[in-house]
């Protein structure tokens, strides 16, 4: 059973997003995710000050098994990378809601956000997708 | 759902990620590949490989069929329970496909071939056994464990009973021998010492159940595939097919040029091939920097134009992207790998990566 934090929102290609005090979001892929790539090997952050648009792809995560890409959640432009994912990727692996994020970025529009999915809603989209 | 081998409930229930590998349900990891494979190279790992080919060839004159068949030569085969890598090649040269032969007696060899090829061997075999009055005998029942790490061979012996482990023990390696009707072989496809058995659908569970007693990690398929890649060792389907033939494959060592006399099935296009010179070669790529090699990734050979991938993984080992790439034969000491549009420098290195743990080569 994977790990779907209620605090958090997530996109259909499976990011997690939590919204910041100071009005940025942090993106990281969901606990599924992780568990379905298995070990992490290298991660490929995008780079401060990028603007990106909604579902574009800007970071990569390899596993031994495969590459895949991370997509944004919504519109927006990245303000920080985690830097440390460089030498220990598999952070992602092991702490995948916490110090395994990806980058932090500043919605365009922040009605984007309501087009996420909630913790219990993406859980009957990770059921749904099982079959 | 897929064929399922006599070890299919021990992998549900070792927590095993199961996925279909040429047709069957087979684990390719128990929760981390890489933890697996460096349990491998440090300790014990098993692998369930009863997917594999088994066949059995007898006949009185089933060393001259294998002396046809195969590109390697029997006749190097003196002693009892020796084995021999070779290809299987078929008329231009290409490879039908890669196996272990077991030299047992002057009437019996057995062979191990790939279970993503079954079908085609058979056929093959099959097409070429009657002009030698060989039967071919497939043994689909049996099941096949691989124990593989620097102490596999000391838990192998440990839950052996006391016959099974008289014959084993003294088992230099690749050879193998009949314990009762278990065949127990020092072979494998890691790099590490181990051994590989072949044995009973109900005598694996119990063996299997008593070498993870012993300590001995589940390894998946995952883990075999970059202990193999590290350790220097071809995939078929990968690395070779039946367009490409060993010399373009890193695997003219495998080729028995000599007794000259000696006729077998693909030398005269390997012959024709090697006076006027493969176009293409087998390398071994370490990627300079950070990232992933992967299969098919494109190979840019500054003057001498592009080659391929064909087989790419990270090394838990070296902690570094590793390759197999067939490149242009004037490939020199490094060439450029594409990689999501950017070209990252990568050095050409001469296989094994990695031998019993070692690096074999400068990082």
């Amino acid at each position: 059973m994977s790990n779907i934090p209620v605090d958090l929102k997530y996109a259909k290609t499976h990011e997690w997003v939590r919204m910041n005090d100071d009005g940025s979001v942090t993106v990281g892929i969901s606990d599924s995710a992780q568990d379905q790539l298995g070990d992490m090997v290298f991660i490929e952050v995008p780079e401060a000050g990028q603007s990106v648009a909604a579902a574009e792809a800007c970071a990569v995560v390899e596993s031994v098994k495969a590459a895949s890409d991370v997509y944004a959640p919504i519109a927006g432009e990245i303000v920080e990378v985690n830097a440390g994912l460089a030498d220990s990727p598999e952070t992602v692996n092991t702490d995948v809601y916490g110090e395994g994020w990806i980058f932090r970025m500043t919605p365009t529009d922040k009605a984007e956000l309501d087009g996420l999915m909630d913790a219990e809603t993406y859980e009957s989209f990770l059921a749904s997708e099982d079959h | 759902m897929g064929n399922k081998t006599p070890l299919y409930d021990e992998h549900v229930a070792a927590g095993g990620k199961l996925v279909d590998f040429a047709g069957w349900d087979m684990p390719v990891n128990y929760g981390s590949q890489v933890n697996e494979h460096h349990t491998v190279r440090n300790d014990a790992g098993m692998f369930d490989v009863s997917h594999m080919t088994v066949v059995d060839l007898t006949g009185a004159r089933v060393r001259d069929f294998l002396r046809y068949l195969l590109a390697n030569d029997v006749s190097r085969l003196k002693d009892s329970g020796k084995a021999l890598y070779s290809c299987m090649l078929n008329e231009s040269g290409g490879v039908i496909d890669d196996l272990i032969v077991y030299y047992l007696d002057d009437e019996h060899f057995r062979m191990v071939v790939n279970a993503g090829t079954r079908d085609k061997d058979l056929a093959w075999l099959e097409q070429q056994a009657p002009a030698f009055s060989v039967t071919v005998t497939e043994r689909p029942q049996l099941a096949m464990v691989a124990v593989q790490g620097p102490n596999a061979r000391a838990r192998v012996l440990e839950v052996l009973d006391a016959d099974a482990r008289a014959i084993a023990e003294p088992l230099k390696p690749f050879f193998g021998a009949f314990a009762g009707d278990w065949f127990i072989a020092r072979t494998g496809y890691t790099g590490e010492d181990g051994f590989e058995v072949v044995l009973p659908p109900a005598a694996a569970v119990t063996f299997w159940q008593q070498l993870q007693a012993a300590g001995v990690a589940p390894t998946g398929l995952g883990a075999r595939d970059t202990l193999r890649l590290e350790a220097g060792m071809n995939l078929y389907g990968s690395d070779m097919d039946e367009s490409i033939t060993p010399l373009e494959a890193a695997l003219t060592w495998t080729i028995a040029w000599e007794p000259q006399e000696r006729d077998f099935i693909g030398r005269s296009a390997l012959e024709k091939q090697r006076s006027e010179g493969a176009r293409n070669k087998l390398v071994g790529l370490l990627l300079e920097g950070k990232g992933v090699l992967r299969n098919h990734q494109k190979v840019v050979v500054e003057n001498d134009g592009e080659g391929e991938i064909t087989s790419g993984s990270f090394s838990p080992t070296l902690q570094r992207a590793i390759a197999f790439a067939r490149v242009p034969k004037e490939t020199g000491g490094s060439c450029q790998v594409e990689i999501r549009g950017k070209l990252l420098p990568a050095r050409v290195v001469k296989p094994p990566f990695v031998r019993n743990g070692e690096a074999q080569i400068e990082l």
